[in-house]
């Protein structure tokens, strides 16, 4: 791998800074120089969230430059459309596809792009766009806060790392009672990406 | 494989200051927490066998650290670059007696102002006091640079400061961890010596040659410092750089010859003279002021940076790539860069459901008919009927609508002196000061002493959350829990404002609407001074969050009184009023169950979805 850029992005309170760690984990495991910054700005909650992963022999600047990441990890649809501008042209988008409406639609004032208008953004960027229903494949399971684990599991396609290294970096983050059920989590994304591979 | 991470690590800039503070034995540590700085203090509070305290605010942490240094132990202060404005009268003294034990204060900078009221660069500071300042440009430098800074401190009788900015200290890079904690450490002990600590004119004056030759000390060790480093390449361009901008400028010019510094003040003239004799042409990167760029300029030097760097706000591999371009450096013209795509919702921050401080707020826009400054009338400046200063912190957030309950935000502090200015120079309008309590124990405290002492007939609301919320839930003098996690002495806010003389004193539930608009009321009614404190637990860590609020869609007029609070649980879809359960924070709140004119809001039926 020569390098690999990935912004990550998602709602405060959706896990993304975690993912972001547990990926950094896995490419250092394996030998790769990683840097990361995670931009959350002012407020506890409820806030867009973007972490900057970076992945290559030697990293110099932990900030990814817009229209050069290689992949855009997104956990919530709106936040997926509105930093698809980092992504490089004919990048990969992986979004799960779920919605968190911010406090402007709520109020009525302002309205949540429908998912053509979410498809047609990233469009723009790539063709190469992974809609995953990550949020309710994990409420099937048993347990919503699986829905990270699961779409690590289908960025894990994309990235020339080991299974074993992912699982036991992933261990590492969680508590011994929720370990079986995050692997089968990892398992269901990973076989929801069946061409997964870098370009 | 996973073996890599046995010896290495990806630790922030912050953790790596802590656990190369760990590391160079230092025995007490002491802050104020302030982004982007807080997890310095916060890691190595983790750590058992040293001291490490939140100070009630910046000028203390200092003084606790300069005092523990003077018994010969090694001790740490660190602050954001706003804390250094609080602590300067600590450090400049700090500078004039120097120390015994090694003395660091980490000042973490704000480029670009991501959590800030301004934009700084500290390392003004170090020049002003006439001490040095050393800048890492990644995690591993970060825990690598704190034994320097211990050892410098010692060997030059200097305190040190290492510069961090934001993306320093908030990114998180691969670190070998080569150190471990000393075995042994020296006891603390404090010997009379009031020539050195007792700052009198007399042994001021005396101070001050040997700072003049401290710093021509520090000048010579920086020319052989390893600190300091030409990284050689093209003879064409030359690169003075440091900190984060040292990973930009590297990522742009591959083939360019480096001058690396770690030490930034004092510079190392001769080694500087050197570099820029062996390249074409000199350019200086450096993130927000030409704090090298002058200084070298001063030696006569032609050097550029500034023409095309920008001096405003955060750097990056882009903003330096597309500067070079711009100026010539580089071949082509910058590019046309993606931009965000238009027209989608934005998600600000925001106070979270069951936030104790909406209510409060709530209160103070109806009272004070704070939706009024929101309708458009031509230009004519519009006089608030009640003027409200404000302070640092969550609450901040109120200043946006719907609430747009806050006219100012300086500084920590600064809204009850405000106020008084503004009662003093003879406003019509009632005054009211809001102030969270880590904040008014930082610096409320004395602004309140004035106020009472100068007889200003404005209205402080405290508003008590019980926790500092905005920097992630640090302890503070009011919990009575130290950093370390041991149980002290609770600072009862209610009888700190009655042993300043405050006669007028109301405490309330900040969930209880009616009661906080009667306190309003009767404390804006009375020709005296009067304080408010609101008190209720920050949401995220309140533990009532339980029977989720619904509104009765057939009841409900959609008045939209409701969504006057703000809060994001409370929603608009399609024409209709609704509660999202899982946001709402339930019992631990009730507050637009209390304000909704139709009584059409209730706790959700049990078993309904």
């Amino acid at each position: 791998m020569k390098k690999l850029d990935l912004l990550i992005t998602g709602v405060g309170g959706q896990g993304v800074v975690l993912a972001s760690d547990i990926i950094g984990d896995t490419a250092l495991a394996e030998g790769y120089d990683v840097k990361k910054t995670d931009t959350l700005g002012m407020a506890q909650r409820g806030g867009s969230v973007i972490s900057n992963l970076r992945i290559a022999p030697r990293v110099w600047s932990p900030l990814i430059t817009e229209g050069e990441a290689d992949v855009l990890f997104a956990f919530e649809k709106l936040e997926a459309a509105r930093w698809s501008y980092y992504l490089k042209p004919g990048g990969i988008a992986i979004v799960n596809n779920h919605a968190l409406p911010p406090l402007a639609v709520s109020l009525g004032k302002a309205s949540y792009p429908p998912d053509k208008d979410v498809m047609n953004i990233l469009k723009q960027r790539t063709d190469r766009i992974y809609f995953i229903d990550g949020t309710r494949m994990a409420r099937e399971l048993g347990n919503l806060r699986t829905v990270n684990i699961l779409m690590l599991g289908c960025l894990s396609r994309f990235m020339p790392l080991k299974l074993e290294t992912w699982k036991e970096i992933i261990a590492r983050y969680l508590p011994e009672k929720l370990r079986a059920i995050n692997m089968t989590a990892f398992d269901m994304g990973r076989k929801e990406v069946k061409d997964g591979h870098l370009g | 494989m996973t073996n890599n991470l046995e010896n290495q690590k990806l630790l922030s800039g912050n953790e790596a200051f802590a656990l190369g503070a760990y590391h160079s034995g230092v025995k007490v540590a002491a802050a104020y927490p302030g982004t982007p700085s807080t997890e310095i203090l916060e890691t190595i509070s983790q750590f058992k066998d040293l001291h490490a305290e939140w100070a009630t605010n910046e000028k203390v942490a200092m003084e606790v650290a300069l005092g523990a240094c003077y018994t010969g132990v090694r001790a740490m202060a660190s602050m954001k670059h706003v804390g250094l404005n609080v602590a300067s009268d600590a450090f400049m003294a700090a500078a004039t007696t120097g120390v015994k034990g090694g003395l660091v204060i980490v000042s973490a900078d704000d480029p670009g102002i991501a959590s800030s009221q301004n934009e700084q660069d500290n390392r003004h500071y170090a020049k002003l006091a006439k001490i040095p300042v050393l800048e890492p440009s990644d995690s591993q430098e970060a825990y690598d640079l704190m034994a320097y800074a211990f050892d410098l401190s010692e060997k030059y009788d200097t305190p040190v400061m290492v510069r961090t900015t934001t993306r320093i200290s908030h990114s998180k890079s691969v670190v070998k961890i080569s150190g471990k904690r000393p075995e042994s450490f020296p006891k603390a002990a404090f010997y009379y010596n009031i020539a050195k600590f007792v700052m009198l004119p007399v042994n001021a004056r005396t101070q001050r040659p040997k700072i003049e030759k401290r710093l021509v000390d520090l000048a010579e060790y920086a020319e052989t410092t390893p600190l300091n480093q030409v990284i050689p390449g093209g003879t064409e361009l030359g690169i003075v750089t440091s900190g984060i901008s040292y990973q930009y400028a590297c990522e742009v010019f591959p083939k360019a010859s480096f001058l690396k510094l770690g030490m930034t003040y004092p510079l190392p003239k001769k080694l500087i003279r050197d570099f820029a004799g062996k390249v074409k042409k000199l350019i200086v990167i450096e993130e927000l002021d030409p704090f090298l760029e002058d200084n070298i300029k001063a030696m006569g030097i032609t050097v550029s940076g500034k023409e095309f760097i920008p001096r405003i706000g955060e750097l990056s591999a882009r903003v330096v790539n597309d500067a070079a371009l711009s100026a010539g450096l580089l071949a082509g013209t910058p590019p046309t860069r993606a931009a965000e795509p238009p027209g989608l919702p934005r998600r600000p921050p925001l106070l979270c459901p069951g936030c104790p401080h909406a209510s409060m707020f709530f209160t103070l826009s109806t009272i004070g008919q704070r939706a009024k400054l929101l309708e458009s009338k031509d230009n004519e400046p519009k006089e608030p009927e009640l003027v409200i200063t404000g302070d640092i912190g969550c609450y901040t957030l109120a200043t946006y609508p719907p609430l747009n309950a806050m006219d100012t935000t300086a500084c920590m502090g600064a809204s009850i002196g405000q106020a008084v200015g503004m009662a003093k120079a003879g406003v019509t309008k009632k005054v009211v000061a809001v102030i969270g309590d880590s904040t008014f124990l930082h610096s409320g405290i004395t602004g309140l002493v004035n106020a009472v002492y100068n007889q200003a007939a404005i209205t402080i609301i405290i508003l008590d959350n019980g926790t500092t919320a905005m920097t992630g839930h640090q302890e503070h003098p009011g919990t009575g829990i130290s950093a370390q996690g041991i149980q002290t002495t609770a600072v009862s806010l209610e009888n700190l404002v009655r042993g300043i003389g405050v006669k007028n004193l109301r405490v309330v539930d900040a969930f209880d609407v009616k009661a906080l608009r009667t306190a309003v009321k009767e404390s804006l009614a009375g020709k005296d001074l009067s304080v408010i404190i609101s008190r209720g637990a920050c949401a995220v860590l309140s533990k009532q969050k339980v029977n989720p609020r619904v509104i009765d869609v057939e009841i409900c007029n959609t008045c939209g009184a409701c969504l006057r609070i703000g809060c994001p649980a409370i929603q608009k879809v399609d024409g209709k009023i609704c509660i999202d359960t899982v946001l709402c924070a339930g019992n631990a709140c009730t507050v637009c169950q209390q304000i909704c004119p139709k009584q059409a809001i209730a706790p959700q039926a049990k078993g309904a979805k």
